[in-house]
């Protein structure tokens, strides 16, 4: 499924004035050194915990000094999967692009892996994780990595692989008429052309990625407890402990991470890739960010790059330039290559037709009753996930309208709403089951509330942004004409914000449904609370090793997902694009 | 000097229909381009002038024949060309250096000669003081000195340029062009031979030294004839006016008559060697406006002059008179555009009226429209889903001019009232009154 995405607002502002233009460089300068050693030091850190032998049950301390060290952990997790989902998305974007061949298969294998649960996958990618560096506190790493590597990777490669294909043509036949090599066409025509789209998605990926890291990092595969020192696992044995204090000190070490990666690196690099929009004129109102300032300004920072950076380039582009002559036929491609490709596609398919085949003897062993209560399940997640979106829907969409058409108000409302946002959910889970369980409620009730808290912000930002693309002319035409407030929200705001909503719609029902794994089922105080539910029955059957049942439950689960995408949503979306499109 | 340095012999492009049948964008064509010259293609929309220029440049494979550069096949055979896109082109990552640099860099040539080449050329064309700059910041004709300096840094032997100067306004255009021919005239360039697709008829007389005209449906030479002309010309001359009236009238000469295949035809046998009814792509209000115009002019009238007097270029009034031809409303002779006593009557109805009056000539001429009244009045329900048509387009149009044409029937259908359509289901309907009676109602006030 396609996720276009609208929305554009984030952080604004920043201390612009504490850093006055000149007479700062040598200061800067000592800065940035400084800066680049504490990352060296950190990543020296992170690589030797992981090289460390193998410790599936680490003591996680409660005290906020050790929370600066997990957070570095979760980081460098993080990190780690992006750069992996990075050389991913720019090789299989490339040759969906340019393989007709490959690119009639790659495209819905893309749909179908953003549909699929990733949480499911984690007991089986652990297990296996572990199996391959059984000495080593690496494989569980790996394993926590490839979990969210697999949960961020498909809408960049998708952005990726859209980008390439709308290229203008003149500018395709630019890059040609003068011979580029791939590598100058990569750098200075496909990566700058795609570099919008990336960032955007890559900030929604990494979003993503902590929702995945919150819940991965402390989980129990049957008798075994794994447990990654992170901030997940600080919340979450904090919150097993009823440790208000230590809880608090979590979130707000969860909200300064957040902040500081949004302000030291989000912030600068959309800024930075303002240069790469494709417009003929100038924006007026371009994104600004206060460390990119410094970066630029820096003089030792400029000598590096051009002792190092610079040379290197030119060196590589010149060795690859006129290599490759485009204008020569396209010479045949030997028999024995041919044979190659013919039987490793040969081999691909066979091993997924074994798999397949593996998978459906294995659900097989299920019981009618399992069946019975796998349909059950699934009706009450599908249940669950709807009035989640109902009910945000229900309070975002009067607030996103009012954020969206009030200025002063949007200046309040924004940033607080973003920093609220950029919480992963499931590191909240701990805390808010915490409070609906000490005021009585269930998880029945706490479930729904966990799903809302989720997924409500794409529906919120999405309103906001579609609300502010009302046009003006529009919105005083229904105070001209007097509509009454029931008219003017059926005639004019609904439409108006409909394909906006219809977005948010999408990527939150995606997101309530891998969310369910989490919320459903939960492991407080040494007890195990749960409800009906589909997400719930992955999760038991990951605790008790029931693995037909855990793959029945996640085909369930990614079909009701595919499903719904192509029946519902598809279509919602299309009225959007036709019937509710603004075109003046 | 007499060999050429392109030869297309035979080269032709069309698509292939996935029932069998093939598109022609170009037909079959030989052609030879000898240096020294400045070679002015010209043509109305849709007749395929790009397309000759990608394949000549090699950008293009042909689908039939071959072309031939210095006598040798162009597949193996990497020319030295450059081209100017209407679009600029610019990367706008790049600085306008780094823009013009581009090339060179794939040359492999190093970054100290790099500069000093590009460095040169900006100051040739007169943009030393903005290397630094990014297109975005730059006016069109300044972006579209970029795009000429980049073409030219690389000394093409060659320099296609399709359509340079449309996207900027008539004096930025104008200046661009004096410098672009003092540049070429002077010898300050190396290059060879410049091709340039244009359709704009005054900038071919003025800059060139050979016209070849193309006509269309498919693509095809009309007409290829030298200019003596001495540079730099001067528009009032008589000379030059003679020549702009003779390329005026070689290129508003009715195209062959069409055939009208409709009743031939049929429906969903397609007769792909027949050829089908092409519509001019003009919406029925600027008819009525042209036949008013020409009813007070005393019924006839230069198209130049109209065009003139219109602020339109001849490629955007040809559609309009093309279509008013084709409805029997005006008559083309000679270059000249002439009323006929239907556009008489239907330049001095009333609104109503008209649209009887576009219904009656419509039905008689233009056989699409035929085909989707007849086809609603012998259904039962009145009404079919658009697809039918579309396929029966798609079968003699590609993709782009099938879309096209469609909307163009749609257009007049609807302004005439021989159909209603909604979009939202894609059907075509007769509108109610007409179902029963059989004459139009003033449903619809839109122009």
């Amino acid at each position: 499924m396609k996720r276009p995405l609208r929305i554009r607002v984030l952080l604004s502002g920043a201390p612009w004035s504490i850093f006055p233009a000149g007479g700062w460089s040598r200061l800067t300068d000592a800065f940035i050194f400084a800066a680049g050693i504490a990352l060296l030091y950190g990543m020296v850190r992170v690589a030797q915990s992981w090289l460390g032998p193998f410790t599936p049950q680490v003591e996680i301390s409660l005290s906020p000094t050790a929370l600066p060290r997990y957070a570095a952990y979760s980081l460098g997790r993080i990190t780690v999967a992006y750069g992996f989902s990075l050389v991913f998305t720019l090789m299989y974007g490339h040759i969906a692009a340019y393989n007709p061949k490959a690119e009639r298969f790659m495209i819905p294998v893309l749909d179908v892996l953003q549909s699929i649960p990733v949480l499911s996958f984690l007991p089986g990618l652990m297990l296996a994780m572990v199996a391959l560096f059984p000495h080593r506190q690496l494989g569980i790493e790996l394993g926590a990595i490839l979990l969210i590597f697999t949960g961020q990777v498909w809408n960049m490669a998708f952005s990726f692989y859209s980008s390439l294909k709308s290229i203008p043509r003149e500018m395709r036949d630019t890059a040609r008429i003068y011979r580029f090599s791939w590598w100058q066409n990569f750098t200075q025509v496909e990566l700058p052309f795609a570099t919008i789209g990336l960032v955007w998605n890559s900030m929604m990926s990494v979003a993503g990625g902590w929702f995945f890291l919150m819940a991965c990092e402390m989980f129990v595969l049957g008798s075994r407890d794994f447990r990654l020192p992170g901030l997940g696992s600080y919340l979450q044995t904090a919150a097993s402990a009823g440790d208000t204090p230590a809880i608090l000190w979590g979130v707000g070490a969860m909200i300064i991470v957040i902040v500081l990666l949004d302000q030291l690196v989000w912030r600068p690099v959309i800024a930075w890739a303002e240069k790469f929009k494709v417009e003929q004129v100038q924006d007026r109102q371009a994104p600004r960010s206060w460390v990119l300032e410094i970066l630029r300004r820096s003089v030792g920072l400029d000598r590096l790059r051009q002792q190092t950076v610079a040379p290197l380039g030119e060196w590589v582009a010149l060795c690859l330039a006129r290599k490759p002559a485009i204008q020569a036929p396209r010479p045949q491609r030997p028999e024995w290559k041919k044979w190659v490709v013919r039987g490793v596609g040969t081999a691909v398919i066979a091993a997924v037709l074994y798999a397949v085949a593996g998978a459906v003897l294995m659900m097989a062993g299920l019981d009618g009753s399992e069946i019975r209560q796998l349909l059950r399940a699934a009706g009450a997640t599908f249940l669950r996930v709807n009035l989640a979106l109902l009910l945000g829907a229900a309070w975002t969409v009067p607030a996103g309208v009012a954020i969206g058409l009030s200025p002063r108000l949007a200046r309040v409302a924004q940033p607080v709403a973003q920093i609220a946002a950029s919480v992963p959910a499931t590191a909240l889970f701990p805390v808010v089951l915490l409070a609906v369980v000490g005021a009585g409620g269930g998880l029945g009730v706490a479930s729904i509330l966990l799903l809302l808290l989720g997924t409500q912000w794409y529906i919120l930002f999405n309103v906001i942004a579609g609300a502010i693309a009302i046009p003006t002319d529009l919105r005083e035409a229904a105070t001209i004409f007097r509509l009454t407030r029931r008219e003017r929200w059926r005639n004019l705001l609904l439409p108006g914000i409909f394909p906006y909503l219809i977005t948010g719609l999408v990527t939150a029902s995606g997101g309530a449904w891998n969310a369910s794994i989490v919320a459903e089922y939960f492991r407080f105080k040494g007890q195990t609370i749960s409800t009906v539910g589909l997400g719930a029955t992955i999760s038991r059957a990951t605790d008790i090793g029931n693995f037909h049942l855990l793959l029945a439950a996640t085909c369930v689960m990614a079909a009701i997902v595919a499903v719904i995408n192509r029946t519902v949503w598809r279509r919602l979306y299309a009225l959007a694009e036709t019937r509710f499109k603004l075109e003046i | 000097m007499s060999q050429p340095i392109i030869e297309a012999r035979g080269l032709a492009k069309f698509f292939q229909q996935p029932e069998g049948g093939r598109i022609e964008v170009i037909a079959p064509t030989n052609l030879a381009i000898h240096p020294g010259t400045i070679v002015a293609l010209l043509g109305p929309s849709g007749s395929g002038k790009s397309t000759l220029l990608r394949m000549l440049s090699g950008l293009a494979r042909p689908s039939a024949g071959e072309v031939f550069w210095h006598g040798r096949p162009l597949d193996g055979y990497v020319p030295n060309v450059a081209i100017v896109f209407q679009s600029f082109a610019l990367f706008p990552w790049l600085t306008v250096l780094e823009n013009v640099e581009a090339p060179l860099r794939a040359a492999a040539i190093g970054a100290v000669e790099r500069r000093k080449r590009a460095l040169k050329m900006l100051d040739t064309v007169g943009l030393d003081g903005f290397e630094t700059a990014y297109p975005k910041e730059l006016s069109g004709g300044m972006k579209q000195r970029v795009g000429i300096a980049r073409a030219l840094v690389v000394e093409p032997e060659v320099l296609f340029m399709d359509e340079p100067f449309s996207s900027l306004d008539v004096l930025t255009a104008e200046n661009l062009r004096g410098e672009l021919l003092d540049l070429w005239l002077s010898n300050k360039i190396p290059t060879r031979t410049m091709f340039l697709v244009t359709h704009n008829i005054e900038e071919a007389v003025l800059l060139a030294d050979r016209i070849i005209v193309l006509g269309r449906n498919p693509g095809r030479i009309r007409a290829d004839f030298p200019i003596r002309l001495a540079q730099p010309r001067d528009r009032k001359s008589s000379d030059f006016v003679a020549v702009i009236d003779h390329t005026y009238k070689i290129l508003t000469q009715p195209e062959v008559q069409d055939v009208q295949p409709s009743q031939a035809a049929g429906f969903g046998t397609p007769a792909p060697r027949l050829k089908f009814q092409m519509l001019p792509h003009a919406r029925p209000g600027s008819i009525a406006g042209l036949l008013e115009l020409l009813a007070d002019r005393a019924g006839s009238d230069d198209l130049y002059h109209l065009a003139d007097d219109l602020a339109m270029e001849v490629d955007d009034l040809l559609p309009i008179v093309e279509a008013a031809a084709l409805l029997g409303f005006a008559k083309l002779a000679e270059g000249d555009t002439e009323i006929t006593a239907e556009g008489r009557g239907f330049a001095e109805a009333d609104i109503l009226n008209r649209k009887v009056l576009f219904r009656e000539a419509a039905l008689k001429n233009v056989s699409i429209l035929r085909q989707i009244d007849s086809v609603l009045r012998t259904k039962s329900d009145h009404t079919i889903q658009d697809e039918l048509f579309r396929d029966i387009l798609d079968k003699h149009f590609s993709e782009d001019e099938a879309q096209r044409q469609f909307e163009t029937a749609l257009h007049w259908g609807r302004y005439s009232e021989i159909f209603d359509y909604d979009s939202d289901s894609g059907r075509l309907f007769l509108p109610e009154s007409t179902a029963e009676v059989g004459t139009p109602s003033p449903l619809s006030p839109e122009l």
